[in-house]
Formats: structure tokens, sequence, C-alpha cells
């Protein structure tokens, strides 16, 4: 075999002025940069959220605190949630998939590279504008700064008449702009899926993480485009006095929840999908055994991707929805279980009888596998009716939801990224500072969420800015503030891996982890053009056969 | 810098993929749907519940005309898409022209009802219910025709110079979708508005 690197003349390793490098990255329409440009956006995000987060439960770390006022309060919790969803997990996510998904479809960059320049553009400034309302929300009335209606503005509260001012204009205008940018990006990983995979990558030989990506991608083109057009309802309401969402001209505010949720709970499903891609590239390569049942686990993908579309109200069953229709998004729910379930399994099939390395981003895996699944058994608790009638809007809502995004989705990511990094920078993690991070951040983990779900149970509410001393409930959030502190102590200890690692971890070489899909066949971090050759593939594990000559999949295929 | 050093045999012949192009065309296509889609559920929802006129049955009239004309855009574009695939020019741009001049009347029409609405009957966005849901409804479609017409008078401009050959054909396709789709749309909100709303 012979080096088949294109040798460009001139400087591809000469350092130049930090002036060019900046220009470099930021006039980028290289997927790989733009990938890491998603990822570095959403780990400041990350940050901030985290920050706001903690601001939240040193405010309810004991009864009657006032550590802010009623409305930072307000604002931070609403802040909160808008950037981890918008502002976070999106870009990173895209981040990961506009990195990976050429690659592993040996393709040279994403079908419309400019196309995913702009896209990035559009959600980052998005993330600004949102966090320029702290400066500017005040507008002309001088009334309120940072949105403080929840992330959701539920009507009327999002109206004119309770959000004076421009807090809610930035909230508005930055989500319809950064939901621009996300159907961009979704139409372009399903360009580059559709017309771009190289010979003989059919769509039955997909990996399964660009498999699950063009679903996500997919399901963004229907879930978030709600979420525009109500946004821009909203927008007319507030600024042409329209009365979509007006009670008092008729409108109806139960129709915001509508749209709000349209969007809103497949975009649970926008989030995880992609970590179940996760999932299913780590699992196979530390379990040394291919995945267990790939047709099995698209067509679980599939299906979850339509059942989640008709599940939303079941954000909605308090606000008193006939019986035909509780009992039908009970039902759906409870259904979306059976193909989750269905991946598990393949998970732990796929593990079964492996040789099980426990790397970093192994542990990780195997503790989204647990978390996922205990987030899910609240999720199927929560969608009976009659005991979500009871739990709804207390602590046990927020502990269920935070399973999901932290032990789900969370800790997926930080599998993704102990698993890329090496291929991203040519470095890899520390394992010493990666089992640190994995230990605490676990410990944290279960301090604050498990523990969360006895308050909800005992009555608290959620978004309380205080309460009452004697309830029982002093110790349990002294207890969450406690874990939620060793948390971000965790993500201290990651984001020094990552700056530690970059100068001096070890040298990565181009495939660390001896696995199977193509972004391993070259260099790391990969050459502008990916591939000198473009690759042909006869099975799902093209490293495979080309390490194994002897015993190629494309055998038993 | 390390260099590649894994090589892949080099076959598979007749490797065939859809353009990228009329992919993400068909991704927008969708994504626009499911807006339109949210905005005609906006405008069901709340037929009838204004709680002060003007009702639809009082105010509208059906705009067969400028619905013919808008409907019949989208054979010229086809057309015009089919000459220039097999590389007549010279009827590619008669019938590009002929279908921006069919999109501007649609737009002229629109612009004569809401002149009317709003003159005659005083219906605005922020009068009732209706007002709000129709304007925004209608006016999303409209800025679409608009948005398109923009695209079709850039590829008219750009013909007119001599840029546009049976090369450009695949991007022409794309365009002509989005103007079907355009036109699509229109069907589901006349029925949706002039139809069922009265």
């Amino acid at each position: 075999m012979s080096s088949n690197a294109i040798t460009i003349p001139g400087n591809q390793i000469q350092s130049r002025p930090w002036v060019d490098e900046l220009h470099q990255w930021v006039t980028t329409v290289d997927h790989k940069r733009l990938g890491i440009l998603y990822i570095l956006s959403a780990l400041l995000f990350l940050t901030i959220g985290g920050v706001e987060a903690l601001v939240i439960r040193i405010q309810l770390m004991h009864s009657h605190n006032n550590f802010v006022s009623p409305e930072v309060f307000n604002s931070m919790f609403t802040m909160h949630g808008t950037t981890m969803i918008f502002f976070v997990a999106m870009p990173v996510l895209f981040g990961f998939a506009n990195y990976l998904v050429p690659l592993m479809i040996g393709a040279r960059d994403m079908a419309f590279p400019r196309l995913n320049a702009f896209s990035f553009w559009l959600s980052f400034l998005g993330g600004l504008l949102l966090y320029f309302s702290f400066l500017g929300g005040s507008g002309l009335y001088g009334a309120g700064s940072a949105p403080d209606v929840g992330w959701w503005s539920y009507a009327p509260l999002g109206a004119r008449a309770f959000s004076p001012g421009h807090s809610s204009d930035y909230w508005t205008l930055s989500l319809l702009v950064s939901g621009f940018g996300s159907i961009g990006t979704a139409i372009n990983i399903i360009a580059t899926i559709v017309s771009l995979r190289c010979p003989g990558m059919k769509i039955s030989r997909m990996p399964l993480l660009v498999w699950m990506n063009l679903v996500m991608a997919g399901m963004v083109l229907i879930a978030i485009t709600p979420l525009s057009a109500a946004q821009i309802m909203l927008l007319i309401d507030r600024y042409l006095g329209g009365h979509f969402f007006d009670t008092q001209a008729g409108g109806s505010a139960v129709l915001w929840m509508h749209f709000f949720w349209i969007f809103g709970h497949p975009e649970v499903y926008v989030l995880i999908i992609p970590c179940f891609a996760f999932m299913s590239e780590i699992i196979p390569v530390f379990s040394r055994k291919p995945i267990f049942g790939y047709p099995v686990m698209v067509a679980a993908t599939v299906c979850i991707a339509f059942v989640s579309m008709s599940v939303w109200a079941h954000h909605m069953f308090t606000i008193g929805m006939n019986s035909y229709a509780n009992s039908f998004f009970t039902l759906t729910t409870m259904a979306v279980g059976v193909p989750t379930g269905i991946k598990i399994f393949n998970w732990i099939g796929t593990m079964w009888g492996g040789r099980i390395q426990f790397k970093t981003p192994m542990l990780f895996s195997i503790g989204f596998l647990f978390q996922f699944l205990v987030a899910g058994l609240t999720g199927i608790m929560m969608a009976a009716s009659p005991f979500d009638w009871q739990l709804s809007l207390s602590y046990f809502v927020v502990a269920h939801f935070h399973y999901v995004i932290v032990g789900g989705i969370l800790f997926a990511l930080f599998a993704a990224f102990y698993y890329w990094y090496p291929k991203m920078t040519g470095r890899m993690l520390s394992e010493r500072l990666g089992k640190w991070h994995f230990w605490l951040f676990l410990i944290g983990f279960h301090l604050t969420f498990d523990v969360m779900h006895i308050p909800g149970v005992l009555g608290m509410p959620r978004r309380i800015y205080t309460y009452e001393p004697g309830r029982g409930w002093d110790t349990l959030n002294l207890i969450i503030s406690i874990g939620a502190f060793i948390q971000a102590i965790a993500i201290l200890v990651f984001v020094a891996n990552l700056i530690i690692s970059y100068f001096k971890g070890a040298k990565a070489g181009n495939d660390p982890w001896d696995a199977w899909t193509l972004e391993w066949s070259t260099s790391s971090p990969p050459l502008a053009y990916n591939f000198a050759t473009v690759p042909t593939v006869s099975s799902r594990r093209p490293l495979w056969d080309l390490k194994h000559p002897e015993d190629p999949d494309s055998r038993y295929e | 810098m390390s260099v590649v050093t894994t090589s892949f045999p080099n076959t598979a012949p007749g490797w065939q993929l859809p353009s990228r192009g009329k992919v993400a065309m068909a991704g927008l296509i969708i994504a626009e749907s499911a807006i339109f889609t949210i905005f005609v559920v906006a405008y069901l929802f709340y037929l009838g519940k204004s709680l002060t006129g003007p009702a639809p049955r009082e105010v509208l009239e059906t705009p067969i005309f400028y619905t013919i004309c808008l409907l019949s855009s989208s054979l010229t574009i086809h057309f015009a898409a089919k000459f220039l695939a097999r590389g007549i020019k010279f009827a590619f741009l008669g019938f590009w022209l002929l279908t921006i001049a069919l999109g501007g009347l649609f737009l002229y029409g629109t612009a004569q009802e809401w002149h009317r609405l709003i003159y005659e009957h005083g219906l605005t966005i922020s009068t009732n219910l209706f007002g709000t849901t129709y304007y925004s409804l209608v006016g999303l479609h409209g800025f679409h025709v608009t948005a398109g017409l923009v695209m079709l008078l850039t590829v008219a401009v750009l013909g007119l110079c001599g840029h546009i050959g049976i090369k450009q054909s695949g991007h022409i396709e794309a365009l002509s979708m989005y103007w079907h789709f355009v036109d699509a749309v229109w069907v589901v909100v006349f029925t949706v508005v002039y139809v069922l709303g009265r």
C-alpha cells in the first residue's frame, strides 16, 4: 500500500500569524472546522448555562434563602433551559454530526459547505442575541431584562402585557434565528448522506451513526419548524397587534402550548437520537463485537421518530383535555418505550460475550445505558395521565427530564468526546483525568438527580423561588445542591483534560481504538480533503475488511 | 503531519446517487410544509372564533382568475425546465418570463384584495382573529411567492445575459420544484380560506 496523501506544495505545516489563523477559522467552510466551532460554542454556552444552574441551586439550598432576587431567579431558570437546549445540546450534536458524517461515509465535505458555515453562524449569533438581552432587554420601557417567563414562554406570559420591554423579543428572535440555522444544517446533513456516499456505501452499509443522524435531521425538518411558525405568530402578536394567543380577543393560550410541544417533544428525540448514534458506534468498538441487530436498530430509530411525533400532549395532561386525548397520548407515550427498549437490549446484546475494555468512553456509555433506562422508566410513570396529574409541575418532572438530558444525553456526549477527541486533535485525552471526571460526575449526578425525585413526590413545585422550612425539603435540597457542585468540579476536570491533553496528550495515530468505520482510516486530525482517494467499501465495517483480508465482513453479506 | 496510509481498492463502477440540489430542495419543502401546516391549523382552529366582525363570509371574494394564473405558472415553468434540459434556450427564456409574469399577476391580485379588505372593509391584522390568521397565512404564502419571484428574476437576468445553459439544468429543476411547491401550497390555502373558511 502506498502512501496516498495529496502533496500540496507550500505551507501546510508552517505556523501562521494568529490573525491569519483566526481569519481562517471565521471564514472556514470546512465541515471539520465548523464541527469544532459548533462544539466550542456549545462548550461556551454550557459553561454559562451551568453557572445559571448553580445560581438556581444556591438559591434553593435552604429555606427562605435570598441569594438572588425572585426576578433574577426567574430569568435564571428561563435562560438555563433555553441555553441548554438550543445553544448547548443542539449545537454540540450538530457539531459531531458535521464532523463525523462526511468522514464516515467517505465524503470530502458536506453537500453545501457554505450553507454549513451560514447555519453555524446563524445558530451562534442566535445565542449571542439571547444573551444580549441582559444588556438590551429593558428597551425603551425600562422593564425586565433577560427573558423570565420560562423556556416555553406560555401564553399569555409572552404577550406584551406580561412581558413588557424586549426580553421576550430577544428570546423569540434568537430561537427563530437559530431555528433557521438548524433547518439549514438538517437539510445539509440529509443531502450529504443521500448524495455524497462513497462507492459501495449502500444505505444498508452506512454506520449506525450516519443512519441515526439522517433520522435526526429528518425530525429537525418537521419538529423545529412548528416552533419557528409559533415564534412568527408570537412576533405578529407582539409587534403587529395580532391575536393568535390573545385570550381577550378570543385567542387561545392552549394553542401555543400545542404548538410549543409539537416542537418540544420531538426535540427530545432530536437530541437523544444522535446520542443513540454515539452509543451504537462506541459500545461495539469497546466490546470488540459488531453491533447486535443492525437492521432492528435502524427500524427502531425510524419507529421512534414516527411515534415521537404523536406524543406531545403528554406535557399537557394537567390542562384538562378530554379523556380520549388523555388516553391517546398515554398510549402513544408508552408505545415509544418499545423501540427504545429494543435499542437498550441491542446494546446489551452487543456487550454480551464481548471482551469489554473499560476505557473512559465505555465507562460513560455504560453510565448512559443505566441512567437512560431509569429516565425511561420514570418517563413511563409520567406517561400514565393520572400519575402525571399528581406529579406534573413538581420537582419529580424536573428530576425526570434532567435524568434524560444529563444522565442520558450528556453522558453519551462525554463518551463521544473521549472517543473522537483523538481524531479531532491527534492527541488522546488523559485516561487518568477521564476516570476522575467520570466518577466525580457520576457521584454528583446521582446525588443531585436521584434525590431530586423525592421533594417532587413530597410536593415541591418546580420554579418556586424559595420555600417554607419544616416541610422536609431542606436536607434534600441541600444534598441536591452539593451534588450540583460536585458535577461542576467534574466539568472543570473535563475542561482541564481537554486543554492539557491538547498540548501534552499522547499521540493518537490514525486508529487508536482499533475501530472499524471510515473516519479512522484517515489521519488524525484529517487533512482538509479528508481522503486522498475516495474509499470504496464492501461491508458495514470497511476497516475490519482492510485489517482482516482473510476474513472480511463482506463475505457474510 | 502524518499521512494517510490506508488505501482502498478502487472499484464499483456505475455508482449513482441523487443530485444534492434536488434532495436539499425536497428537504426545504418538507420543512416549509411543516411551517404552513401550523399556520393552516391556526386558521382552521380560529374559524368563527372572532369576537368582532368582519367575518370571512362577508368580505372575502374567491380570486379565481389569479388562482388560475398561479397554477398555470407551474405548467409554464415545467415547460421552461424541459426546454432547457433539451438545450432550447430561446423557448426556455420565453416560458421563464411567462412564469414570472403569471407569478407577478398573482401577487398583484393579492395586493388588490388586501387593499380592498383594508380600505373598504377595515380589516387589518389586528382587527380580529380572522384578520390575524388570514393575513398571516395568505401573507406567508405571498412572501414565498415573492421570494420565488426574486429567484426567478435572478435566473431571468442571468439567462438574458446568456449565462444559463444546459449545464444549469439541475439548478433550474430544483428551483422549479420550489415553484411547484408554492403553487401546491396555494391549493391548500385556497381550499382552506376561500372554500372551507366561508
